[in-house]
């Protein structure tokens, strides 16, 4: 049995069967990051040892297992907090902080039997669209190392492309989960706002952020997202409600679905070999009996500046509290409180972090606030509304995830307006609070995969399973692996 | 030129909570450093705040009480500002909804009575501490502070006095310490008042350029504060000079305001609604439930004393000071103690008891019932007064039991007539010179026989019974 | 123009950091651009509309004041920079 190829239900149910012992799970994924991170620079810290440790403790609990991905080796990126485990939100100015505490996240699925390999790269601060911002270098996409895997949750998409474990948690604040899924061809989902606990989650925009899972298809996603979900009273914006049973009403069955086929998405900036990997997702969901109409969402052109503002402006405040003085990296000279806390700041965040920061502080500042900040929560308001219309019309959205298949290394960062503008069709997604998929639907000609998005209505998140489900039921794009990953 | 001073007050109170508003570490005072803390309230990364439903009930109720109009839908914001006693660097407050708005309290004053108008209050955190240590030449940040509840509780610019503007503190405090929200002891830190000031032409209907006033401890240096800003800013106008609009700190011992080091010059807060929590939105029902439920206040109670019980106003005035002391007050007459006589023990023995030991009320242990019965063995003749007062002294600080006090120290009035008699005869007899003297018209040789006879009963006896039986006595001869 | 090097030196210092010389005009250039960009939202009327703070109506979420054991501060101060063992160490910031 090749363990590495397994999805992670599969491997799930090869360890409660016996097949697989969870710590040859944990062998073959931990040979893998030995064998190829050093090229991919996926993760930050590998947990090898306490790995071992947890799988043994978890073979030896193996008859009371309940969850289907009991024992499977996953990974999390490296802004959710582990306790006593290195978490850098791959920045230098958090150091070697090891929180005290485990995210809520970490919590649930240590109890559905999770086995960490260890923490995962990602854009500095999970601002980014291609891992590249990351204090410990540049994440590289296994289909092709000379390109970016995308960002922020770069690291995770990569690890779970290249076999480096089963699943990875991400987060997703315009986008995150979804574009790196989609340059690396996985199945990435981003989820109800407020339908997975943000406790522990280093925040970048707390009223965007969401955590979510990247796997190798829509039955993993389904599976991970059941054990992540829940109301948290420790974070005041999560949601009450029926969680727990995505898998379970995973049928494939999507026959009279309504699928929204946005027009203004298909439009000017979007390459042509994606549009038409998109446009045959609606193909095989018209196969499958569903419907498929087109619509228009007339506000495409406002979603990233309201996106940026209002995420610039949170982080701004969510990142002020690193000064060197409580936790993490402190400036080795200075000269008085001021002077440090100047000095750690701008030696310790990097370039595009410090960007966002002062656009955020911009857009708040005395005078500029109802120009920017409030219009940018009334186009906040119009946005949702547009997706109430829309919803109203159909069941899901099918739009693409990102205007192009994976660039290459460093072509994007010396742009940063035209690398914003790359994440028109997943910002809104979070602006709205609603459920966003990413699937593999095609390679382009060059062999890089390409990502289709679907977006579901508030706590949509079966529906987007179902029709994922339904398309990998007649596709195996998702069923690729890179090979090496060294392109000729 | 007369000159008109204007006051604004800005008041911080601590609200009386168990824990903090944002996270379920205790509020109690003190506590080694940083040992009140967890990853919230000392804003570690990843940790979010979820608010106590106390520190709601505690604000509205105060809002209340502060006639207020109550905000339906309410929410939080944040202010941001770089300093090391903030550990998230920004503060969890109220500026676009604050919780409640335009309130008024009456206040009353020598010069007569006034209606002060609240613009605003609204719900906070507080900060930690800092204390600078000079042996390491380092400021040390405790957390222990930060997250503490607070309500700020904005006037707006209505007071021309120090009178008025101490009297409208007192009034809060007590109106506050009543509902229960806090305790406002100033000493810890639980009230903290800043006080703008301007002056202004008498007459004049513009407001001058105003300072903020800070590190005010007392009522005595909040009212010695602006006597002295008053007089500084006036001085500054007539010599031609510009006011400067600062903050100012007082110096208790200088006598002082002088300016401080301007912490940030351009203050840019960059207020914005606070993501992580979701907005209040309180319904008609539980206003009314906290309505119905507001605890009589200070004035309301004065009256009701008056009327009911026939109390003198001082009294009234006295026991109302302090809310633990008027339910102590309640509580006595309801186990039915004459009302007169539980005030003056609450005024004379209580209140002497507790300032002999700089103790507030509230840190009182003896309770209602064991006075009461001490009253009550008074009035039963089991007791006299004075022996009473020393059963009271012998039981304050542990609330003793009287009646095991009173037998186990063989103080129970002695109302046995025939002893009184028998040791009133052995008195006479023992002092012929005393019984002469009184006889010779000098009244004060009544009083030695009195106490006499008082000595030879150890204390015991009943001084009527004692003065009636020795008139008797000596009449007969 | 809104964004000029003035207007970045003080949003720097307001977010306490501070550019060198060559990294502002870049910086300035780009957050100029931006911001320009921004403009666009402009274009839509929002008259009347309620800005959205929250994106669902969740309201009124509220803890019971009921204690909890405080976190140990050993480990709480473990990982600052500053090495206090019983309080975290600032340069001079009272006054």
């Amino acid at each position: 049995m090749e363990l590495t190829k397994l999805t992670a239900l599969e491997l799930g149910g090869a360890i409660k069967k016996g097949q697989v012992s969870v710590k040859e799970a944990a062998q073959a994924a931990l040979d893998q990051i030995a064998a190829q991170n050093g090229a991919l620079n996926a993760f930050i810290t590998v947990t090898g040892e306490q790995a071992l440790d947890r799988a043994e403790q978890l073979q030896d609990g193996l008859k009371d297992a309940q969850s289907p991905l009991y024992g499977v080796p996953m990974a999390l990126k490296d802004n959710i907090c582990t306790r006593g485990v290195k978490t850098s939100c791959a920045s230098k100015i958090l150091g070697d902080f090891a929180p005290p505490y485990d995210a809520a996240v970490v919590d649930r699925l240590t109890a559905a039997g999770g086995l960490s390999l260890g923490k995962l790269n990602m854009d500095e601060f999970a601002m980014g669209s291609t891992s590249e911002t990351s204090f410990y270098g540049p994440v590289r996409n296994p289909w092709d190392r000379s390109r970016v895997p995308g960002g922020s949750s770069g690291g995770a998409a990569a690890a779970v492309a290249a076999g480096l474990g089963w699943y990875a948690i991400g987060s997703d604040t315009g986008g995150s989960i979804r574009q790196p899924a989609s340059y690396c061809g996985v199945t990435g989902m981003k989820p109800t706002y407020g339908t997975v606990s943000r406790y522990g989650l280093i925040a970048y925009a707390s009223s965007l952020d969401q955590i979510g899972p990247l796997c190798r298809d829509a039955a993993d996603c389904a599976a991970v997202l059941d054990a992540l979900q829940g109301r948290d009273p420790r974070d005041g914006t999560s949601l009450d409600g029926q969680y727990g049973h995505l898998l379970e009403e995973l049928t494939g069955d999507i026959r009279g679905m309504k699928v929204g086929l946005p027009v203004d998405c298909c439009g000017d900036g979007l390459d042509g070999q994606v549009r038409d990997a998109v446009l045959k997702v609606s193909d095989v969901l018209k196969g499958r009996g569903a419907e498929v109409i087109e619509l228009s969402f007339p506000v495409m052109e406002y979603v990233v500046p309201a996106y940026y503002i209002i995420a610039a402006a949170e982080a701004s405040s969510n990142l002020s509290r690193f000064d060197g003085v409580k936790y993490g990296w402190r400036a080795e000279q200075y000269d008085g409180l001021a002077d440090l806390y100047r000095k750690t700041r701008t030696q310790g965040f990097g370039a595009e972090v410090k960007r966002r920061i002062l656009l955020g502080t911009f857009v708040l500042s005395s005078g500029y606030y109802d120009a920017y900040y409030k219009k940018a929560l009334q186009v906040k308001a119009v946005i949702k509304d547009a997706f109430d219309r829309a919803f109203e019309r159909c069941d899901l959205l099918l739009t693409p995830v990102a205007p192009a298949t994976a660039p290459k290394l460093g072509e994007s960062l010396s742009d940063p307006l035209q690398m914003y503008l790359s994440d028109v069709y997943t910002v809104s997604v979070n602006l709205a609070g609603l459920p966003g998929l990413s699937m593999p639907c095609g390679f382009d000609s060059g062999g890089l995969p390409i990502g289709a998005q679907l977006i579901g209505p508030h706590f949509g998140e079966g529906k987007l399973l179902n029709a994922a489900h339904a398309f990998q039921l007649d596709t195996d794009f998702h069923k690729r692996m890179p090979k090496g990953g060294e392109r000729a | 030129m007369t000159w008109e001073t204007v006051i604004g007050l800005e008041t911080h109170v601590e609200l009386a909570t168990r824990t903090k508003i944002f996270c379920s570490c205790t509020t109690a005072f003190g506590g080694e450093p940083n040992t009140h803390c967890c990853p919230v309230c000392m804003g570690m990364p990843g940790t979010l705040p979820v608010l106590n439903k106390k520190v709601l009930e505690f604000a509205v109720k105060a809002g209340l009480a502060l006639n207020c109009h109550i905000t339906r839908y309410s929410k939080f914001d944040r202010k941001n500002y770089f300093y090391p006693d903030l550990p998230k660097a920004y503060q969890i407050s109220q500026l676009y909804l604050p919780i409640a708005r335009d309130g008024a309290v009456s206040i009353h004053t020598p010069a007569g009575d006034k209606t002060v108008r609240i613009h605003e209050l609204h719900m906070e955190e507080d900060a930690g501490k800092l204390v600078h240590d000079p042996w390491l030449d380092q400021t040390r940040a405790d957390y222990n502070r930060c997250g503490v509840p607070l309500i700020e509780i904005v006037t707006e610019p209505d007071f021309r006095t120090a009178e008025e503007t101490v009297a409208y503190l007192e009034k809060l405090k007590e109106t506050l310490q009543y509902l229960g929200v806090s305790d406002c002891k100033m000493q810890e830190g639980s009230l903290r008042c800043d006080v703008n000031l301007s002056v202004r032409p008498l007459g004049s209907s513009e407001l001058g350029t105003r300072t903020e006033m800070k590190n005010l401890n007392s009522f005595k240096a909040i009212a010695r504060a602006i006597g002295y800003e008053a007089r500084r800013q006036i001085e500054l106008i007539e010599e031609g000079k510009q006011v400067v609009q600062e903050t100012r700190r007082w110096d208790e011992n200088k006598d002082a305001t002088y300016a401080m080091r301007s912490k940030e010059n351009a203050q840019d807060y960059r207020y914005f609604p606070e993501p992580d929590i979701p907005p209040i939105e309180l319904s008609e029902e539980y206003l009314e439930g906290l309505r119905a439920a507001q605890p009589e206040l200070a004035g309301e109670k004065r009256a009701r004393y008056q009327r009911e019980y026939g109390l003198p106003e001082y009294d009234c005035q006295m026991i109302t000071s302090d809310g633990a002391l008027a339910r102590f007050f309640e509580e006595l007459v309801e186990l039915g103690a004459p009302p007169k006589q539980g005030a003056n023990w609450i005024m004379g023995e209580v209140l002497g008891a507790l300032a002999q030991r700089a103790m507030e009320p509230r840190d009182m242990k003896l309770t209602a019932p064991t006075l009461a019965r001490l009253i009550a063995r008074v009035g039963e003749g089991r007791l006299n007064r004075n022996t009473a007062v020393k059963v009271f002294e012998a039981i304050f600080d542990t609330d003793g039991d009287v009646d095991a006090y009173v037998k186990e120290h063989g103080l129970e009035q002695v109302s046995d007539g025939g002893l009184v008699r028998e040791a009133c005869a052995g008195v006479l007899e023992a002092n012929p010179q005393s019984v002469a003297d009184y006889r010779g018209g000098r009244e004060k040789a009544f009083g030695f026989l009195v106490g006499q006879v008082m000595r030879e009963l150890k204390g015991r006896a009943n001084p009527q019974t004692v003065n009636s039986t020795l008139k008797e006595l000596l009449g007969k001869d | 123009m809104i964004v000029n090097t003035e207007m970045v030196d003080y949003i720097s210092e307001l977010s306490r950091m501070e550019l060198r010389a060559g990294e502002k005009q870049a910086m300035t250039a780009q957050l100029e651009q931006i911001i320009a960009y921004m403009n666009v939202l402009n274009q839509l009327d929002t008259q009347g509309i309620e800005p959205m703070s929250h994106v669902f109506p969740v309201k009124n979420v509220l803890r019971e004041d009921e204690p909890a054991p405080s976190q140990d501060r050993a480990q709480l101060l473990a990982g600052s920079p500053s090495g206090g063992k019983e309080a975290f160490l600032v340069p001079k910031a009272v006054e």
